[in-house]
């Protein structure tokens, strides 16, 4: 209570707020990680969780090492990612399309709200049996999956982008006579292009989720099905070295896009306002 | 008669990284029981860390506020604000009713008592039949009518109105005023008013400070002898009216143009 | 004039998923292909598996465990997200392993949890609980800090501190961005009920569809896909209802700021 105190002196419009937050060095993300590290080490060697199942830290990270040498796990590294960007790809472009078609034409939209509704919160692994059958257990079943559950995302989200349009702004455009396609170029596109950054990103991680889960159950090559045979083959410590590289790839993938958007729309005013509020 | 609220030698800096900002550079005055005073400044005068000062809300960096002869360290029991923002100051996920009774359920009174206090002050008001609609059902003016009730029910010894009026329409603003000066004047309560309106001031007002550009200081204290029953076309058409706003505005274009003759000519 | 207009929204809500059911029967009813059997077959599959003894054996066991974690994941996540949004040092300290927490893709826990836990019921509420918890506790912990200015010096000078700050106010001023953490962890809570039992176990909806798949009963496998959608679609309209209910008075005020401009 007191620190949220400290850091919220009220508002004073006539002169700034202290930020004592700026001035303290920035120590506290460091002890984090420096005990969650401490954690990972101690908690396995002392055999309280699952005896002596769960390898330490130091062993993870000595195996990633070894690993990091070796070509397959570069080749897993790669067919993931391949999976991941085609599918998010396919899923974004499909997406947009579609979304910028329901949302300009009011029938369609109302024709199809039941059917969003309806499918998107289908769980997308509920497909995987099907995708096994149909397609087998290589490549193109995990970018299925992705672009499945990656499009309702996408599409969602343009749609409450083209939803969100200011009404004076269309008039304005109609009443200069703006053809279909200037409306969308110059109202439609620019209004909506933060939502389509936002579903772009939701998608991205979501992807990822689903390519490894694709490797993990159907057994297409990748960083997942590594993960399944380590731990099939009792190879615990391996496991978890891979386990520690999903991680960081979700990190990047989280990271790089939000990088992106901000880089993108920069001058848009809805990412200036939440910048400006915090 | 002791002093309600006396403020000696206040004095405000905020300070960030390398910057060190005098918002209130040294403020003393008092109010006495029961008085309703004025605070008006030129924007940017540090009005609203004056009354953050006083409600416990900032601590001062040096000098000290007294409530009825208390050091105020932090909120103070005896003291109920009114802030600007109505809309971010009533709690929206309850209703009119929740809202005035809930400072009441934190001073423990009986249920009884905490019901008659509610439809007391919502009566008084005129929200009578306002209790069971939330917050944003209602108009900007009414949502600062429930804001003043809550104030009211909490029986406080000092109520501090921090430009409670900004936000609202005009001819709201003036029945709102009169709402405030009537229940001054049949429940007494101390009552300081921070306002950038001169014209209000003056209206309201038993007294108007006028407060100085930052860092801050009172330029001018000045007693208002108009009748207490005022009008809002009659009184502010009487020449003693227009003489006092006349004296208030001066002082305000003299802060504005950076002058600080303190005229203490009172 | 009015029964036009209901019968225009029938139209609308009902017109595309009854012709796309009906495209599907129409196409499918003379289908040889082994991979897509004829939707009546499928449906008469639906009828005979999942209303009768399946139901208790498979369907019930899963949901029990997805409301579980559920349960589970909402109080841990929203108590620690209240706990670090309420204090900076602990929240900043917390950061880069949450972050790194949440970016893990939840179902390669699924190993993981299996050799910590074994593969019980406890283990798969385990794997549902380590997916859904992050969405709460990150979206609380935002709700949590965005806390108005004005309202937390409202809190103070009325003497509203501690316990009854965080019932009053804290609490109530981040639900709509705690529901939308909600939200998120129960799909993220149905993927990882089927993932987990697709994985390792003795019965349940993601084990049965799989069994299904492997010894080739194909409309089977088809009606148990069904089912799943069914059940995804019936979790997030119950949800819909209860956050109209619950925070029936956000969606008035987000109404009157609209209508206010």
């Amino acid at each position: 209570m007191k620190v949220l105190d400290a850091t919220r002196p009220g508002k004073a419009p006539a002169a700034p707020a202290p930020r004592r937050r700026a001035a303290r060095p920035r120590i506290a993300p460091l002890v984090g990680i420096v005990l969650a590290a401490l954690a990972a080490e101690i908690v396995p060697r002392t055999g309280l969780i699952a005896g002596d199942a769960l390898p330490p830290l130091s062993s993870v990270l000595a195996e990633l090492g070894r690993q990091a040498g070796d070509a397959a796990l570069w080749e897993a590294l790669g067919r993931t990612v391949r999976t991941w960007a085609v599918g998010l790809v396919v899923a974004v472009v499909a997406g947009v399309v579609v979304g910028v078609l329901i949302g300009l034409v009011p029938i369609l939209r109302a024709i199809t709200a039941s059917t969003v509704e309806f499918l998107r919160p289908i769980p997308s692994v509920a497909l995987i049996p099907a995708v096994i059958l149909v397609f087998g257990t290589g490549f193109e079943s995990g970018v299925v999956l992705i672009v499945y559950a990656g499009f309702w995302q996408v599409l969602v989200q343009v749609l409450y982008g083209v939803q969100d349009i200011d009404p004076v702004a269309h008039d304005t455009a109609r009443s200069y006579r703006f053809s279909v396609w200037g409306r969308v170029r110059y109202v439609i596109w620019p209004t909506a292009l933060p939502f389509v950054f936002t579903g772009i990103r939701l998608a991205a991680s979501v992807a990822l989720v689903l390519a490894i889960t694709g490797e993990l159950v159907i057994g297409t090559p990748g960083i997942g099905q590594l993960i399944s045979v380590a731990q099939s083959s009792g190879a615990t410590t391996e496991m978890f070295a891979l386990v520690l590289v999903t991680g960081v790839l979700g990190v990047l993938v989280n990271t790089g896009f939000r990088y992106a958007e901000r880089a993108v729309l920069g001058w848009h005013p809805s990412v200036r306002r939440s910048a400006g509020a915090r | 008669m002791t002093d309600m609220v006396s403020v000696k030698g206040l004095n405000k800096v905020y300070e960030s990284a390398g910057r060190r900002v005098e918002a209130i550079g040294d403020i003393t005055f008092s109010v006495a029981r029961g008085e309703f005073a004025c605070i008006v400044g030129p924007s940017g005068a540090g009005k609203t860390t004056l009354l953050k000062c006083l409600a416990g809300l900032l601590t001062p960096t040096a000098g000290e506020v007294l409530l009825d002869g208390v050091p105020v360290t932090g909120p103070p029991p005896g003291m109920a604000v009114v802030f600007q923002e109505y809309g971010r100051s009533l709690f929206p996920w309850k209703t009119v009713r929740q809202n005035i009774d809930l400072p009441l359920r934190q001073k423990k009174l009986p249920r009884a008592e905490r019901d008659r206090l509610v439809t007391d002050s919502l009566g008084a008001v005129g929200l009578a039949d306002a209790g069971d609609a939330y917050p944003w059902q209602l108009s900007g003016g009414m949502q600062q009518r429930v804001a003043i009730a809550r104030a009211v029910a909490y029986e406080p010894q000092v109520l501090l109105m921090d430009e409670p009026f900004a936000a609202v329409d005009a001819q709201t603003r003036a029945d709102l005023e009169d709402l405030v000066r009537s229940l001054w004047r049949s429940l007494g309560i101390t009552t300081l008013f921070v306002t950038h309106d001169i014209d209000e001031a003056v209206y309201l007002g038993e007294r108007v400070l006028v407060l100085s550009a930052s860092p801050t200081c009172v330029l001018d204290d000045v007693p208002i002898g108009l009748p207490a029953e005022r009008d809002q076309v009659t009184s502010r058409s009487t020449s003693a009216f227009a003489e006092l706003r006349t004296r208030v505005h001066r002082g305000i274009q003299d802060a504005k143009a950076g002058r600080r003759t303190s005229g203490a000519a009172a | 004039m009015n029964i036009l207009n209901f019968l225009r929204r029938v139209l609308y809500a009902l017109g595309l998923p009854a012709a796309l059911v009906a495209l599907w029967w129409v196409t499918s009813v003379n289908s040889t292909s082994y991979y897509f059997p004829p939707l009546p077959d499928v449906l008469d599959q639906f009828g005979r598996l999942w209303l009768a003894g399946r139901f208790a054996d498979d369907v019930v066991p899963s949901l029990v465990r997805l409301l579980t974690g559920f349960l589970v994941s909402a109080v841990i996540g929203v108590a620690l997200g209240v706990a670090l949004g309420l204090t900076d040092v602990l929240r900043r300290g917390a950061e880069p392993v949450l972050e790194f927490l949440r970016a893990l893709p939840p179902t390669v826990l699924v190993p993981v949890i299996a050799i910590v836990a074994g593969i019980g019921d406890g283990a798969k509420i385990l794997v549902i609980v380590s997916g859904c918890v992050w969405p709460v506790l990150l979206n609380t912990v935002e709700g949590v800090r965005a806390a108005d200015d004005v309202m937390i010096d409202t809190c103070r000078t009325y003497g509203i501190t501690r316990g009854a700050r965080l019932r009053h106010m804290v609490l109530p001023a981040a639900a709509p961005q705690i529901a939308a953490g909600l939200r998120q962890a129960l799909s993220i809570g149905l993927i990882l009920m089927v993932i987990g039992e697709m994985f390792a176990a003795t019965n349940g909806l993601g084990f049965s569809i799989v069994q299904f798949q492997r010894t080739f009963a194909i409309p089977q496998m088809w009606s148990g896909i069904i089912l799943l959608g069914l059940i995804g679609f019936a979790l997030s309209a119950l949800f819909t209802v209860v956050e109209k209910r619950v925070l029936g008075w956000y969606l008035g005020l987000r109404e009157s700021q609209k209508r206010n401009g």
